[in-house]
């Protein structure tokens, strides 16, 4: 879609520059004649669509825009915000970008900045991990707006963190397509044939709308595909042409398509029933979620399962499954005791039931260990089977299995609890009751022992992570709290310790384990909580904190209230132990420079300091912190700050993990 | 700093008296081990990294096993750093001298053992 154009001078008024800069090309002898499209070139090299910026293309690019001729009727964009608003989208994080300045003025004069109320960002990586994080706390998705190609380069790893954990995301991206008609200069560099090429490996679908009917389509369309089992974001490229129109030079009659949600795949009824056979029968079932429960409804689906068999539960963490306050909550050991494991929505069953030792043995393959006994029997519930793709091969190794179905597992839970409650034969209740009992005693040992790990290292300095999550604790534990943070990098201590039982508790992780997800995540879950009322915490580690800190400054912008507690070890430890590996495997000493960690893997001399970090961005913050005892007082404080609407940031110096 | 300097002198104190009940479960390098030493040693081949400055352990970097006041007689210690095939890399003595071991042994085995945590009120909430 062309951008319209007055012949004499740009549509873009602030590009007058730019037309000037048009004519001085043709005076220096382009070959073109200076009068429109459709002149023929004389005797001259052909030139490419749009040339690159000079000194006067780029200063009418940065320049002051002069005024613009006024459009006449209402913008297309206009009409794109009235299909956006259909769908209740609460937010927009969104980096600015010339390619949407349409949509952008719409979106926030036309449709009055409410839903979606745009929020600035500071990095197209946090706009979309913002997403992200907030449909795990809101079951809705957002939208964010990328320059097409530059944006959408910053935006791709956060896209594919949202690919590798099942998240919607609704992504545009502007771009001018035309590139007969394309202002010269930065707008070419910007713009590209497919600017969704570059995701397509990790979207579920992608399109180009053409008109503003198309666009509509498509934007429905895209929300309904994004929002079907297995959830996952789409990509729509924005035409700036399309944006800019007038809707009636068009002369379309527009209409906006009403979205009906998708009914989510279920499994195949003779499979439910022989997966329950199966079940029902097991002398030790055990089941393993991962991203089973896309609701709160499935965390109550799930304990009802495991109640009717009395099966242990392995929580792998992609989503708060499971309460772990539930007796029937047992480590992933129990899968090796097993003869029926029912896997749901494992983004890993191979690794669920195999072990993998980095040893460098087996010509440097490593170990494979299976952990399961011989003649187990497999059952695999996962939508994600109706989903795969080629480049990026994130399903992980192939596992056989019993009894597959590639169906959601939440929608399938309903049938399947049905079919164990008729098939388990009445000789077999006593039994099954029993199995229970024994689960509670081995529950509340696991407790003791865990709390007895916890006290080791109790006035360590640096600071355990034990100590610190057991220190924050009692000033969260009476509000209605949320865990926006991945706490695994900190041996998942607040899993441990603090009960956990309603799906916002814990969000799990990043899917794709891209680094830089974490922080703008909580942001974004903070922002899903603070319409709850509820109080975020965010155990936040350095390494990944550093990728994009300008989201602390989105966060105070929009004042979103959250506390994050930094797990600053002054590391990459998650590569420390790698170079240390490859040392020992060569026989060489690992090179540590003059630091604490092998060469490259540290975050320190000079040490970052947080609190100040946090502090220019408008955080009330804290540390650092390196005495355990000064934990509670200073604690007290930044809850009381994140209580009154602020975000709060403490700085602890911590063990490594 | 004097905190630090005091803590040292400690483990030191506690570690002379943790390598003179080495007695006969002691190679020779572990007699003449250093917690102070050790220490030292523990930070410097990144022990420390897996396994927590203590010795504490971490579910995720050592499988959950715990260092700290370790039972482990130096003999099965100093084979098992020297030929696992684990999750922990085989440190070979090229890369972790003998005496740097029984160092890190004594350090180990100098550190008291963790509180009751009965007694912890933050951790019987």
């Amino acid at each position: 879609m062309t951008r319209r154009r007055d012949p004499k001078v740009s549509r873009r008024g602030f590009l007058s520059g730019a037309a000037v800069a048009g004519a001085a090309v043709t005076a220096q002898g382009t070959g073109y004649a200076a009068t429109g499209a459709e002149s023929k070139p004389v005797d001259a090299p052909r030139l490419p669509s749009a040339v690159r910026p000079d000194a006067r293309v780029a200063a009418a690019e940065v320049g002051t825009p002069k005024e613009m001729a006024k459009d006449n009727g209402a913008a297309g964009s206009d009409f794109m915000v009235d299909v956006i608003k259909t769908l209740d989208i609460e937010y927009l994080p969104c980096n600015p970008a010339s390619s949407f300045r349409g949509i952008h003025e719409s979106l926030i004069n036309y449709g009055g900045n409410k839903k979606p109320e745009f929020l600035t960002c500071a990095h197209e990586e946090s706009a979309v991990a913002m997403c992200h994080g907030y449909f795990k706390v809101a079951g809705k998705p957002l939208m964010t707006l990328v320059h097409g190609t530059v944006g959408l380069q910053h935006a791709a790893m956060a896209v594919y963190n949202a690919w590798c954990d099942r998240v919607p995301v609704i992504i545009m991206g502007g771009n001018d397509l035309d590139a007969a008609h394309r202002p010269p200069g930065v707008p070419t560099f910007h713009s590209a044939q497919d600017i969704n090429a570059m995701v397509r490996d990790f979207t579920k679908w992608d399109d180009t709308p053409v008109s503003l009917q198309h666009f509509a389509q498509s934007f429905v369309r895209a929300y309904r595909i994004a929002m079907t089992p297995p959830y996952e974001p789409v990509a729509l490229a924005l035409d700036a042409g399309l944006q800019e129109h007038p809707i009636h030079e068009n002369g379309e009659k527009l209409h906006i398509p009403k979205y009906v949600a998708a009914t989510p795949p279920a499994g195949d009824a003779n499979a439910v029933r022989e997966a329950a056979r199966l079940l029902a029968n097991a002398e030790r079932p055990v089941i393993v979620a991962d991203r089973a429960a896309r609701t709160p409804n499935g965390v109550k689906l799930l304990v009802e399962l495991a109640e009717l068999l009395q099966a242990p539960v392995v929580d792998q963490g992609g989503r708060m499954n499971f309460p772990n306050t539930h007796h029937l909550r047992r480590p992933p050991a129990v899968i090796g005791q097993a003869d029926v494991v029912i896997g749901l929505e494992l983004a890993d069953y191979w690794a669920t039931v195999n072990a993998f030792i980095d040893n460098g043995e087996n010509d440097g393959h490593g170990l494979q260990e299976s952990r399961i006994k011989p003649g187990t029997k497999l059952i695999s519930i996962n939508s994600v089977e109706l989903l795969t793709k080629s480049n990026y091969q994130d399903f992980q190794r192939f596992q056989t299995v019993d009894i597959g179905m590639p169906a959601d597992a939440e929608a399938t839970l309903p049938a399947l609890i049905e079919a164990v409650k008729a098939a388990i034969p009445n000789d077999r209740k006593a039994a099954i009751e029993k199995r229970g009992e024994a689960f509670r005693k081995a529950k509340a040992e696991a407790h003791d022992r865990t709390r007895a790990l916890a006290a080791i290292g109790w006035d360590a300095q640096p600071i355990s992570t034990a100590r610190l999550t057991a220190e924050l604790w009692p000033h969260i534990k009476d509000l209605d709290w949320s865990m926006v943070g991945s706490d695994r990098q900190m041996s998942n201590w607040a899993s441990r310790l603090w009960p956990m039982e309603k799906h916002y508790h814990h969000l799990g992780g990043p899917g794709g384990y891209g680094v830089g997800y974490n922080l703008p995540a909580a942001v974004g879950a903070a922002l899903a909580n603070r319409a709850l009322g509820r109080f975020s915490v965010n155990l936040q580690t350095d390494g990944d904190f550093m990728y994009a800190p300008g989201v602390l400054w989105t966060a105070a912008r929009h004042k979103i209230p959250m506390l994050t507690v930094m797990h600053n070890n002054r590391g990459y430890h998650q590569e420390v132990m790698h170079v240390q590996r490859m040392s020992n495997r060569r026989n060489r000493v690992a090179s540590l420079g003059n630091d604490l960690g092998p060469i490259g893997t540290r975050i320190e001399n000079p040490d970052i300091d947080y609190a100040k970090l946090a502090a220019s961005m408008g955080w009330w913050s804290a540390g650092p912190i390196t005495d355990p005892n000064e934990l509670a007082s200073t604690f007290k404080k930044a809850v009381e700050v994140v209580k009154s609407g602020q975000p709060a940031l403490v700085d602890v110096v911590t063990q490594p993990r | 700093m004097r905190q630090f300097a005091i803590r040292m002198g400690l483990a030191a104190l506690v570690a002379g008296l943790a390598v003179g009940s080495l007695g006969p479960l002691g190679s020779g390098a572990a007699w003449a081990a250093s917690a102070e030493n050790g220490k030292l040693a523990f930070m410097k081949h990144g022990c420390f990294q897996c396994h927590g400055t203590l010795g504490q352990g971490s579910v995720v970097t050592s499988g959950g096993k715990v260092l700290t006041d370790t039972q482990l007689p130096y003999e099965s210690f100093q084979v098992f750093v020297r030929t696992t095939n684990r999750a922990m890399p085989p440190y070979s003595e090229k890369i972790l001298s003998n005496d740097d071991l029984a160092d890190i042994y004594a350090y180990l085995t100098s550190i008291p053992k963790a509180a009751d945590y009965k007694t912890i009120p933050l951790l019987n909430q």
